[in-house]
């Protein structure tokens, strides 16, 4: 019995720890997604900042700059992820000096990972890490909460993602031209935006090939329309 | 074996935690923290930013202050609106201030907004919003104007327009509705007016003067108050009784009767 309230207890302290959010804090309840593509990778989100049911900031800006090639999408405490992207960039600043070359997407990602990991009972972080270098080309990694690190073809993630599983696994093809890849994330974080009341606001994306960042805003008016909207 | 003084340990102190976890799920009460009312915004017009705010200050229910000032000074060109708890908020800005004072001197630079809005969100964020400091930080500087708001945790926001406090929500829905881009000085003063006064009529915790300041490339105004909003009323009347309103019908002066009862002579000791 006492055996049985120990775990509970355990459980419930880690719930508190990992994803857990303090009232009044700001959050990012929100769709990200990265992919790759032909020639790099796009990374979309949309543009809602919360506190409670108030909505702090209705044009935010999810993907963040690391270094002139990679960028991050930010998803859960708004604090603890800016401060998270602050700090990453700042090392990564560091070690493009010291190596005297751009940062690999990989080494990025494994500096947001280390951070997340470590902090993983403090923070409440979930980070896509997209980017393209020479080594790799375009690159996609995924930070969630807890810390695990994964590479894979394209990453969903934030609350607005849970809606996305079934159609990204479905539409989701390799090597895809880079319009094709725009439209298949506008299409995605649309459709996530429209289920997902945590979500919302614009479309934003960026293009990330070895010519550099490509972004596009989508505002209201331009949001691709599905079969209900007609 | 010398016994050596030991030095307290520095920092927060959490070993009562678990009491209180016990304490409240036996059935007791945590008292509840006070929590400050205010409305506070700014935005960015044509040439610099407007900054306005009320001068209510509370304690739970009372009206502690009815004209305080919540447009802080940061540096000569940058200043900071500051909600949520009041000590907070006036040492957040002071520490910052002091900060990018050094700064200047150091470099022979006029600071800039990006540097003071990074200065706040890390000293905010190291105290995990234990710091109860919501703030709108605008200013001028070599890049231009800027604007952002500052939550207690240490997120930001750059935005042309922004609004914080409990009366946020009045202030925002009169920035949603008439906002543009290139406003003019008048009608940024006007509008960031209007925003303020929504917040002092719509919200409880919002009352008393709005104090505006305007910030642009080589001046600032500080203007406080702008406005009285709960402008005391002049007396229209003479609401009192004039001497011989109440007519004397009669008067009478009687003497009352006694009678002694009992007479008692006692000795009192002399003070010396």
């Amino acid at each position: 019995m006492a055996t049985m309230a120990m775990t509970n207890m355990f459980a419930s302290d880690q719930l508190a720890a990992v994803g857990g959010l303090r009232p009044g804090e700001v959050t990012t309840g929100t769709t990200i997604m990265a992919v790759e593509f032909d020639g790099g990778v796009i990374i979309g989100a949309d543009s809602r900042t919360t506190t409670g049911a108030y909505i702090a900031n209705r044009v935010t800006d999810k993907l963040t700059k690391v270094t002139e090639h990679i960028y991050c999408c930010r998803s859960g405490s708004a604090a603890d992820t800016q401060a998270i992207a602050d700090i990453v960039k700042y090392h990564l600043d560091f070690n493009r000096m010291e190596m005297g070359e751009e940062p690999r997407v990989h080494t990025a990602a494994n500096v947001f990972k280390e951070m997340c990991y470590d902090h993983r009972d403090s923070l409440s972080a979930g980070i896509i890490v997209a980017g393209w270098d020479k080594r790799g080309g375009g690159q996609v990694f995924s930070v969630p909460i807890g810390g695990m690190l994964q590479r894979g073809p394209f990453a969903i993630g934030g609350s607005g993602s849970t809606y996305l599983y079934g159609y990204v696994d479905a539409m989701f093809k390799p090597d895809m031209k880079q319009e094709d890849c725009l439209k298949f994330v506008s299409n995605a974080v649309a459709l996530a935006i429209s289920r997902d009341g945590s979500s919302g606001g614009i479309i934003r994306m960026a293009a990330i090939t070895k010519n550099g960042v490509e972004r596009f805003t989508l505002t209201g008016d331009q949001l691709p329309k599905f079969y209900e909207d007609n | 074996m010398a016994a050596c003084a030991e030095l307290p340990a520095g920092g927060f102190v959490f070993e009562n935690c678990q009491r209180n976890k016990f304490l409240e799920s036996q059935g007791y009460k945590v008292p509840k923290a006070y929590k400050t009312g205010t409305t506070i915004c700014g935005l960015v017009y044509k040439d610099g930013i407007v900054l306005g705010a009320d001068t209510r200050a509370t304690e739970d229910t009372i009206v502690a202050d009815k004209n305080c000032a919540k447009i802080h000074y940061i540096s000569s060109n940058i200043y900071c609106c500051g909600a949520g708890t009041a000590a907070d908020t006036e040492m957040t800005t002071q520490l910052i201030s002091s900060e990018l004072e050094l700064h200047r001197l150091n470099t022979g630079r006029q600071p800039r907004v990006c540097t003071a809005n990074r200065l706040l969100k890390q000293m905010l964020f190291r105290y995990h919003g234990y710091i109860g400091a919501a703030l709108v930080l605008g200013g001028v500087d070599s890049t231009g104007p800027h604007l952002y708001s500052i939550w207690p945790h240490g997120s930001t926001d750059k935005l042309p327009f922004v609004t914080m406090g409990s009366g946020s929500l009045a202030a925002m829905a009169t920035f949603e509705d008439r906002y543009k881009a290139d406003l003019s000085r008048d009608e940024a003063m006007k509008l960031v007016r209007d925003a303020i006064c929504a917040g002092i009529f719509n919200d409880l915790g919002s009352g008393s003067n709005v104090d505006l300041c305007v910030i642009t490339k080589d001046k600032v105004d500080y203007i406080r108050p702008y406005e009285e909003a709960n402008k005391k009323g002049v007396r229209q009347g003479k609401y009192r009784y004039d001497r011989g309103t109440t007519v004397v019908i009669s008067s009478e002066v009687k003497k009352v009767e006694l009678e002694v009862i009992d007479t008692e002579v006692r000795a009192v000791p002399m003070e010396t």
